[in-house]
């Protein structure tokens, strides 16, 4: 016999879950009094609880498993919903558990009372409100389940404060096994329609891989490799599928998208066969779906059905795993021993070369001022493109996701859907608890880190030495972007006025500051950043406030509709 | 395109505003919209009627299957089928000749007049959504409407096709 708030640490304990990142309150002072004691699980404390679900985030991104938050009812559990938002949209797999006003006064309008479930709906897998303290081992249990299985994604637990009360003792048992009538995810693709797909990619004369997140979330990057190497295959990375396929690779063209690389746009524009796999053809990859890859057969590979043919339709659809469809395939090619046309396969690299000569990427550096690009390279050197990077939003992620090549998978962990700011800093806390010995790199700018910065005073309290690179070009640099190139330059509240002295600041919180805006000592300061292992520190790296992330797609354009670089000023 | 939808899903709290709450949120229409237990209580099968092209009806079939608590959807338009909806109608009946012409009205439209004062009648009408509206159409021109109630649309695909568990 126990009681619910006993039964609650119990099974999180049961399902294994080592961490947990909360903040305590009214709702649910029973169950942080029953973690008070629990052994095998850490909790951390906060400062603001959409922290605690970035962290969460950015914890299951790296490591594949689900994160885990704590908050109280009302304002602690609203104050989730932004990273609850952030992990849906990215099929991140993670448990919100929140407190909630007593069963008796639910709708009265009790203190701290807010119905959660219904806040929450629209951006959650699925949300319980658990009503009989038995029930609450069992649906824990489907919490996990439904939050790791099929397309990964958040799920709430909302518990009321008299189910866990510490003095009313129930039964506890926990499920062997989940098993739910109306939740059986479909993870093996269709044969014929594998079949079917694979003889229409062998067939094609200038293919193309396409590369999404779901790829990252099915753990298959080596068979991706395989598959793409046997088969010749040009392969780009969604900006969530980055590190899927290496960056590192010949065979990379690069991300595609808004601010796509140009080889990897026009090796889209130009394809015959587009072989999406765990990709969703969204807004920011497509642009103007009515000019998006004319010529191309589309097979997508999905294992979510509503993100099959939800934008552009999919001549060959297929609901699965990307593991298991492509661990299909491949043994398909054993047994056939079938390969593609080596001849037009060759033709269509070298048309491929050609764009990649453009070079897109180039810039031109100053030894005055220094350009963002330049950090995230200079990162790269001192990092030797091993750590974990996480981004905030805004031209540092991109700078960031074009000039940072990711050669593993969850090494680059950003709010891709939701376009989160804030996101960046707790989700690289997130992975440095989750992996203590690796190396984690928060990349930001001056709006972004400014959205959660009080945790610093969370990674004071435990020790979390994470990096933080931030690109200070005292604007808001995306939308000054957009406002010099649509706007015609009218910087209607983009810029940053009375920015805080960011060294002084970190220093305040007993971390390192560090602070370069002389292009020439960029490296040395990034090599004293990470030498300093077992410390925060926060590099406040001043840089040219007029630079543009380019490529740029042209609004309602084609997918190789594209700006290179500043268009002249007329 | 009109099309009805049956859903099949978990009898719990919270189940219908997933799926009213799926077609608001992603801007679908709702026409109209029935629910209530099975003969197996622990499920409940909801009817909803809404509108689209075949593109916005895949999704719409898709995303709502895609909700934990939903077991099954079908689109019975697809094929034959058979669809009611009930309407109680409340007019106005105080001359005699009005009342007699309403009877015979309702005998027409084989309605059945289920309670009646000295000034009002109450009509059960049950059939098609365009069978009930030509009923309103009718009674319109004999007498004056004082309020209206329809349950929206139920159906059924004919034949052996059943949605079960």
């Amino acid at each position: 016999m126990m009681s619910g708030a006993e039964m609650v640490v119990r099974a999180l304990t049961q399902i294994g879950v080592k961490h947990i990142f909360g903040y305590p309150g009214g709702a649910v002072l029973d169950i942080y009094d029953a973690l008070f004691e629990a052994e095998g699980i850490e909790h951390l404390l906060v400062r603001h609880e959409q922290a605690a679900a970035h962290m969460a985030d950015g914890y299951a991104r790296a490591t594949g498993e689900v994160g885990t938050v704590l908050v109280t009812s009302g304002p602690g559990a609203t104050n989730t919903i932004t990273g609850i938002a952030t992990a849906y949209m990215d099929s991140i797999p993670m448990v919100i558990l929140s407190g909630q006003v007593p069963t008796s006064v639910i709708g009265e309008d009790a203190f701290q009372e807010c119905d959660m479930v219904g806040c929450s709906r629209p951006v959650v897998k699925h949300s319980f409100l658990v009503k009989k303290a038995e029930d609450i081992p069992a649906t824990i249990a489907k919490a996990y389940h439904i939050a790791a299985t099929g397309r990964p994604g958040p799920v709430v637990v909302d518990l009321p404060k008299d189910i866990v009360n510490p003095k009313e003792k129930h039964p506890y048992v926990f499920p062997d096994s989940v098993q739910m009538r109306s939740y059986n995810p479909n993870v093996k693709g269709h044969k014929g329609q594998i079949k079917k797909a694979l003889q229409t990619l062998l067939e094609a004369k200038q293919p193309v891989l396409y590369i999404g997140g779901g790829a990252i979330a099915a753990n298959c990057s080596d068979l991706i490799t395989a598959f793409a190497e046997r088969l010749n295959l040009p392969v780009t990375n969604t900006l969530m599928g980055l590190g899927a396929f290496p960056g590192t690779h010949k065979q990379c063209v690069g991300m595609l998208g808004m601010h796509g690389t140009y080889e990897a746009n026009k090796t889209m524009h130009n394809s015959d066969v587009i072989f999406a796999l765990g990709a969703r053809f969204d807004d920011r990859v497509t642009n103007n779906v009515q000019k998006f890859c004319p010529n191309a057969t589309i097979l997508h590979v999905d294992i979510d059905p509503t993100s099959i043919s939800k934008t552009v339709s999919a001549h060959v659809p297929i609901v699965g795993s990307v593991d298991q469809v492509l661990a299909d395939m491949t043994e398909m090619l054993d047994a056939s021993g079938d390969s593609t046309d080596a001849q037009a396969l060759a033709a269509w690299w070298t048309q491929i070369e050609e764009w990649r000569g453009q070079n897109c990427l180039a810039y031109a550096k100053s030894d005055k001022v220094i350009k963002p690009q330049q950090v995230i390279e200079s990162l790269y050197k001192a990092t030797k493109g091993e750590a974990y990077v996480s981004s905030d939003v805004g031209q540092h992620q991109m700078f960031g996701a074009l000039y940072y090549p990711f050669a593993k998978p969850r090494r680059w962990i950003n709010s891709g859907g939701l376009g989160t700011m804030g996101f960046g800093f707790p989700a690289a806390m997130g992975v440095k608890v989750a992996l203590p010995d690796s190396v984690s790199v928060c990349i930001t700018g001056d709006g972004s880190i400014q959205m959660n910065i009080q945790e610093l005073s969370t990674c004071m309290q435990y020790g979390i030495p994470v990096k933080i690179i931030s690109l200070n070009n005292q604007a808001l640099g995306m939308v000054r972007q957009w406002q010099d190139l649509i706007y015609g330059g009218r910087h209607s509240h983009s810029y940053m006025e009375s920015l805080p002295d960011f060294v002084k600041l970190v220093e305040a919180y007993g971390h390192v500051g560090i602070r370069v805006s002389d292009p020439a000592e960029l490296d040395e300061a990034m090599e004293k950043c990470f030498a300093m292992k077992d410390k925060l520190v926060f590099m406040d790296i001043l840089v040219d406030q007029n630079e543009h992330v380019y490529p740029m797609q042209v609004k309602y354009g084609a997918m190789d509709d594209m700006l290179l670089s500043k268009p002249e000023s007329k | 395109m009109r099309r009805i939808l049956s859903v099949l899903l978990e009898n719990e709290p919270g189940a219908l505003s997933r799926i009213v709450g799926l077609f608001s949120q992603r801007g679908y229409n709702i026409e109209n919209l029935t629910v209530a237990p099975t003969d197996d209580e622990t499920l409940s099968r909801l009817t909803v009627t809404t509108t689209g092209d075949n593109r916005v009806i895949e999704q719409i079939t898709k995303q709502v299957n895609k909700l934990v608590d939903v077991l099954k959807v079908q689109d019975i338009t697809e094929g034959e089928h058979i669809e009611r909806e009930l309407m109680l109608i409340k007019v106005k009946a105080e001359s005699s000749e009005d009342r007699i012409e309403m009877k015979g009205l309702s005998d027409i439209f084989r309605a059945q007049i289920v309670d009646v004062t000295s000034s009002t009648f109450v009509i059960q009408l049950a059939g098609t959504t365009a069978k009930l509206d030509a009923f309103i159409e009718a009674i319109r021109t004999e007498s004056e409407i004082l309020e209206v109630s329809r349950t929206g649309v139920t159906g059924l695909s004919r034949g052996e096709k059943s949605l079960r568990s």
